[in-house]
């Protein structure tokens, strides 16, 4: 049946139908619907693990065991998993194994816009790179065919424009894949130098394979052009940018397969044309590799290393019509994300805006804090780093910064490596201070449940870890819960806990406010008569609350009644309207 | 048939999906070659989002550039003049009248810029504004935004009202089809 599927979703079908049996993932904007779409079939055992690593650890078990197994990942991701990774390229797979790693060039979600297809080469395992939904369905089954060919991990490459764009599919019926028996092989699974010395050469040797059958797949693919004045290699959302402009005028080399790459295909499409150009988004991976061959070409000298591409971008490069609109002739005001309204984050982060607090931050919604008007995170870097820099600006600075100092890390982050930090706080002492802001779900990725919050991924009642009891458990004494809507126990929270001469965490408990099963309070509203225009409520950056001829208005289509204004008011104007929300 | 390119954008939770995935399985029906690209992850809190909807006899790019778009449907007055240069000459742009105070603007680091449908117009852009927000609420629902825009959108989309009628059903849920069929009725006719 031909239906519009998104790429992650196509996938994730992809998946069922190559007969996978078990999926690990954690989530991560733009790979996070495979999984979610992957649970949604019976077949399929699904779950988030705390992080990537833990994820790949899973599948590679999965594996071993003798099923078909999976993981996914967005770019940084694969960063937290690139231990198992180097070494089950070293082990190989006993049932097919598939890693699947999604791109966001252009940044829309993430913190840098590395360039995965380096992981590729490093750790010597073959990446298939689909250009559409058709693609990534069709991808992910031969990703399992040459997983058990070749007996390695497989790589499936997803970029944001091919991960987050519905195009047309056919699907297919699942093939349950026979399980191939558990063996006991220490020579193989074991990777003591003794051991892993002997892996090696297998594995340049079946890189050797795989750049042979790289030569013949139909992965890559020439598709014919008339004008030979240049010849073009691409991949991805690229070739798709390449043929919107180009409508098959020049030779095109589309790569499906981007790990190893096909020496021979490309010298002999080099020498049917007059210059190779190279298009790919992000680093010159495969103009190096075409370098290295001794061919000229032309790739980053014309094609940016940063940012997405565009249909127009490329037209302007190979000197083709360019489309133009017409932008208003005035500055508009730009519009960036912001905290929802009755977001749980926003009192906290007043209170340490308030407090002059230095506010090591970390991944996930609560980021948000460094945006004006609050402007309180001053430091972000991957999952974990606001607990461990903490501790070492701590060390760093000594009792200057002690006083002063947060770390703030969400709930679902925490799990997936804030422990290990705070381990360090506890064993070596920094007298530091941890705010773990615990709004029960994965927000940013668009609510996922995590060890926290007591839920599997298909909403099941599931083991639920308890934060303060491990937070003690891991030797910090000082551990207290408070309520973010409520501004003066937050006040108080934070000064006592950085006055104190100990380590210490503050849990701000409060549910995302965009959960199902929260309820709002009805809006409010300002009677105008109170409010004297002092703008006290506009510290919070709620985009509810607007000044409105002088005066405080509050959008009832937006607000859900939290109360934080109210707090801030000095002449009680905020009153409900005691509307239904 | 050339590719033809539908944008819709707005501010990030006013919910644009059910739009595009009303207007992808009309096309999908009728045919057509599509694709729609959607935006996830942070910039849905709140921010400037766009969903790309492109049909034709082959499709090839994802998403749609500067000069492109056919049809910009804005659920907000800002966002349609943000977008504004990703119409094509010619093009036409149908928007919400609705107003939603962006951040800076909300500081007060800056000002929501006044008179936008007219200086739209005079930058000679087709534009059709509506208070979409009104018509959806005498629907019978302020979420009803989508096929009010929707409903203005078929009065320039020469596609056969039984089509969009036979999308609406299979794209909305059974219990709000009324509501919605309603919503578009008005946006259509107003």
């Amino acid at each position: 049946m031909k239906q519009l599927m998104l790429g992650n979703a196509a996938a994730a079908r992809g998946l069922w139908e190559a007969g996978v049996c078990v999926v690990s993932s954690y989530p991560g904007t733009p790979s996070t619907e495979i999984t979610e779409e992957a649970a949604k079939y019976d077949e399929i055992y699904a779950e988030w693990a705390p992080n990537e690593k833990v994820a790949m650890e899973t599948a590679f078990g999965a594996s071993l065991a003798g099923k078909r197994s999976f993981c996914g990942m967005k770019h940084v991701g694969l960063n937290v998993a690139a231990d198992p990774l180097f070494t089950c390229s070293y082990t190989g797979v006993n049932a097919g194994m598939v890693i699947a790693v999604a791109d966001d060039a252009g940044m829309h979600s993430s913190q840098n816009e590395q360039d995965s297809r380096h992981y590729a080469r490093s750790a010597k395992i073959p990446m298939l790179e689909p250009a559409d939904s058709t693609e990534a369905l069709a991808f992910a089954k031969k990703a399992y065919e040459l997983s058990e060919q070749f007996d390695t991990p497989v790589f499936l490459k997803m970029c944001t424009r091919i991960a987050h764009s519905q195009s047309i599919v056919e699907t297919g019926e699942r093939v349950e894949a026979p399980v191939k028996p558990y063996q006991k092989n220490i020579a193989k699974y074991v990777m003591t130098p003794a051991n892993a010395i002997k892996r090696h050469p297998i594995v340049e040797e079946r890189t050797k394979k795989l750049a042979e059958f790289a030569e013949t797949t139909d992965l890559n693919r020439i598709e014919d052009g008339a004008d030979k004045s240049i010849g073009i290699i691409t991949s991805s959302t690229s070739y798709q940018y390449v043929q919107e402009v180009c409508k098959g005028q020049f030779p095109v080399l589309k790569l499906g397969m981007i790990w190893p790459l096909p020496e021979q295909k490309i010298r002999d499409f080099a020498k049917s044309v007059q210059k190779l150009v190279i298009v790919e988004e992000l680093d010159g991976f495969i103009e190096t590799y075409v370098r290295e061959l001794g061919l000229d070409c032309c790739g980053k000298e014309a094609f940016p290393l940063l940012g997405e591409f565009s249909q127009n971008l490329i037209a302007e490069k190979l000197e083709q019509p360019v489309h133009t609109g017409k932008a208003l002739d005035e500055a508009l005001p730009g519009r960036p994300p912001v905290m929802c309204p009755g977001c749980p984050h926003r009192g906290l982060f007043y209170t340490l805006a308030k407090n002059k607090c230095t506010v090591l931050g970390d991944i996930g919604c609560y980021t948000l804090g460094a945006a004006p008007p609050l402007s309180s995170i001053e430091m972000t870097l991957c999952m974990g780093a606001s607990v461990s820099a903490t501790h070492g600006f701590n060390k760093a600075l000594g009792k200057e910064s002690e006083g002063k100092t947060v770390a703030v890390i969400g709930d679902s982050t925490f799990m997936h490596s804030g422990m290990t930090g705070l381990a360090n706080i506890a064993y070596n002492q920094s007298n530091s201070t941890v705010i773990i802001v615990d709004n029960s779900i994965t927000g940013m990725t668009g609510h996922q449940q995590n060890p926290t919050t007591g839920y599997n991924i298909k909403g099941d009642p599931a083991g639920k870890i308890d934060l303060e009891s491990l937070c003690k458990a891991m030797g910090i004494r000082r551990v207290r819960v408070v309520d973010p809507y409520d501004l003066a126990a937050c006040d108080a929270a934070v000064k006592e806990e950085l006055a104190a001469e100990e380590p210490s965490v503050i849990i701000s408990r409060r549910p995302c406010a965009l959960l199902k099963y929260v309820k709002h309070n009805a809006p409010l509203k300002v009677n105008t008569d109170k409010c004297i225009g002092c703008k006290s409520c506009m510290k919070i950056g709620c985009p509810a609350i607007s000044i409105k001829e002088g005066k405080a208005h509050v959008d009832d289509t937006l607000c859900v009644g939290c109360g934080i204004c109210t707090q801030l008011c000095p002449m009680d104007a905020f009153e409900s309207t005691g509307k239904e929300a | 048939m050339e590719t033809k390119n539908i944008m819709i954008v707005g501010v990030g939770g006013q919910g644009s999906l059910l739009a595009s995935k009303l207007l992808g399985k009309m096309l999908l029906e009728e045919g057509y070659d599509v694709k729609v690209s959607e935006v996830h992850g942070m910039s849905q809190r709140g921010g400037s989002v766009v969903t790309y909807v492109r049909y034709g006899d082959k499709v090839y790019s994802p998403i749609i550039d500067k000069g492109e778009a056919d049809f910009i449907v804005s659920f907000e007055l800002l966002e349609a003049a943000r977008w504004m240069e990703y119409l094509k000459p010619g093009g036409q742009i149908v928007t919400s009248t609705q107003q939603i105070d962006p951040m800076p603007v909300v500081t007060g680091a800056a000002a929501y810029p006044e008179d936008l449908v007219a200086k739209m117009k005079a930058s000679g852009a087709k534009v059709d504004a509506l208070d979409c927000l009104a018509l959806a609420k005498e629907a019978g629902s302020s979420k009803a935004v989508n096929l009010v825009l929707m409903g203005r959108l078929s009065h320039y989309f020469g596609m056969a009202d039984e089509i969009w009628q036979k999308a609406i059903e299979t794209s909305v849920p059974a219990k709000f089809l009324e509501l919605n069929k309603k919503a578009f009725e008005l946006g259509k006719n107003a």
